[in-house]
């Protein structure tokens, strides 16, 4: 088990107030709050060594430099990434699949060609993807969901057909917490010939994942969900497709040779960083991962099994709330998404903020999923290394006193 | 005056007694079977949804519906507005609106022809709650809506 109490310490923000109340952070899925050797890695590199990376001959470049291509390699290692040339670092998930979009998709994916997705997709892994089969005459097909909301997969082999070129989905959805099985999934993609995308925004921060045992082409991610700053993010992308794909964004930094009537392409992974990248977010971001490495990421999935479970059996008490997505922590992380029958949403999130209390309410990015859970918004309480059993005491008890609260006549 | 009360830091103002009776009860959603102005208003950001009908006799609105969905302050100010406004010409109304709006974001309002807020005065606490401002403001700018499109309706003719 990890040390909860060490952990809270190591995180300034968590001694604040809010309207008098000490601050309950459960809106981790959203983005995490950042540890102080994360933040004094920021202030180190403007104070000690800010300077341009990769063509400087001087000593600050040079160390930033090493500082740089160091976080990228911790980021490759930390996703099991056999090399650091696959791991493109960009501003965050979206960036990523819009690159995966725009360098890949739209010259693999040809009329006639198939899309796979799901219904609970973030709007970041869906509308890219309606923009290439609009661009190309291609088709967007959805895994529909069963009942209880996890995947349907039993009609896999009509949705995966010769014309599936791509299979873009979630490996732990930002709404129900579910994790998708999305080994099985890129197993079935490629026995077809397609490639699989998994966005990883929700898994990377919270499990152990290994894009080599998961066979994956594509994993997106973002850095500020993960201890990090805002503003970098990660795009493993599988060496043999690397190779292939155009560049992205073309300026500065992806080049080798540049005449008046055209350029040479720079070795991967720098051919897709065009510009001064995001230097000291990605420096930052190589500490949050020693940090998370530091701490064990078995053990922070156990921290966040148990506490997840402990909130919904404490969930149980209030009959009128319904709670979304799986019952089985096997297949879901630390999100639990809920109703609370006559209270809306923003009543609840209003509610619980007097009390120090924050969550997100709406429709998290996924109104596709609303549509189909037959609510206009949820509530979403997500957890990380540094929340408490008492901490969702609270959130339990606030949430009886709101419900109390509007219910009353 | 509010006779609810709550350890929660003043919530009360924003849940005013009569705000949370017309989320509870909400008045005037029956649909009209005709009417002669009408417009629907989403808050994309939080998914609330207005559908406002209005009737016009000689010019007074003598009948208003409203169907919805959403949280209770954007759910009660449509309930309330619907109330507001009968018996009122479109023009007191949409000076009721800009009145209201002022109050919202704060502003005093260099219209002084509306005097009496009644139940509208309820509203007032919402603008201690910037990120709730909108909601109260869904109806009123779903109104507005209906308002300019059937001016510019009846402007052709």
């Amino acid at each position: 088990m990890i040390d909860v109490n060490a952990i809270r310490k190591d995180f300034p923000i968590l001694s604040r107030q809010v309207y008098g109340n000490p601050l309950i952070y459960l809106d981790n899925a959203a983005t995490s709050q950042k540890p102080n050797s994360v933040i004094r890695a920021l202030t180190e590199y403007y104070e000690g060594y800010n300077s341009n990376i990769h063509r400087g001959v001087h000593s600050l470049s040079m160390e930033a430099t090493d500082r740089y291509e160091e976080a990228r390699r911790k980021c490759a290692n930390f996703i099991g990434s056999p090399s650091p040339e696959e791991l493109i670092l960009l501003r965050n998930t979206t960036e990523a699949i819009n690159l995966v979009a725009q360098s890949w998709a739209q010259n693999n994916v040809g009329p006639g060609d198939e899309i796979l997705t799901t219904h609970m997709e973030h709007h970041s892994n869906l509308v890219p993807w309606q923009k290439v089969v609009q661009d190309k005459g291609a088709t967007l097909k959805f895994i529909p969901l069963t009942a209880d909301h996890s995947l349907d997969l039993s009609d896999l082999d009509k949705l995966l057909t010769s014309r599936t070129k791509l299979v873009a989905l979630n490996h732990m959805s930002n709404v129900l917490g579910s994790i998708n099985p999305v080994k099985e999934l890129g197993e079935a993609a490629h026995r077809v010939g397609a490639r699989i995308l998994i966005d990883g925004a929700q898994s990377v921060p919270h499990l152990k994942v290994d894009v080599k045992d998961l066979d994956c082409d594509f994993m997106a991610f973002s850095g500020h969900k993960m201890l990090a700053p805002t503003g970098i993010g990660a795009l493993y992308v599988k060496q043999e497709i690397l190779e292939g794909m155009e560049p992205f964004l073309r300026g500065g930094e992806m080049v080798r040779q540049v005449w008046d009537d055209h350029a040479t392409w720079n070795d991967l992974p720098l051919r897709f960083e065009a510009g001064t990248p995001n230097i000291a977010d990605t420096i930052a971001f190589g500490v949050a991962i020693d940090y998370l490495e530091s701490i064990g990421m078995d053990n922070v999935r156990e921290h966040e099994i148990s506490i997840t479970e402990y909130a919904l059996n404490a969930f149980q008490e209030l009959e009128e709330v319904k709670v979304f997505g799986p019952r089985d922590m096997n297949y879901r992380g630390g999100i639990i998404s809920f109703y609370a029958g006559d209270v809306h949403p923003h009543d609840v999130g209003t509610m619980l903020d007097r009390k120090g209390i924050a969550i997100r309410t709406g429709h998290h990015c996924a109104m596709p999923l609303m549509n189909r859970l037959s609510v206009p918004a949820t509530a979403r309480a997500s957890f990380y290394i540094y929340n408490t059993e008492e901490e969702v005491d609270m959130l339990v008890d606030t949430l009886k006193a709101t419900l109390r609260y509007f219910t009353k006549a | 005056m509010s006779t609810q009360s709550s350890d929660f830091a003043d919530v009360d103002d924003l849940y005013q007694e009569i705000i949370l009776d017309h989320y509870r009860s909400p008045r005037n959603q029956e649909k009209l079977a005709e009417s002669d102005l009408e417009a629907e208003g989403v808050n994309p950001f939080c998914g609330d949804e207005v559908a406002i009908h209005v009737k016009l006799t000689d010019g007074i609105v003598t009948a208003v519906s409203f169907k919805g969905i959403g949280c209770s302050i954007s759910q009660a100010s449509a309930s309330i507005l619907t109330d507001a406004i009968k018996g009122k010409t479109l023009n007191e109304s949409e000076a009721l609106y800009l009145h209201f709006r002022d109050m919202m974001y704060g502003r005093s309002s260099l219209d002084d022809s509306v005097d009496h807020l009644g139940e509208v005065e309820a509203l007032a606490g919402v603008k201690k709650f910037p990120i709730r401002v909108k909601c109260a403001l869904l109806a009123w700018t779903t109104l507005e809506d209906a308002i300019k499109k059937y001016a510019s309706d009846e402007a052709v003719k």
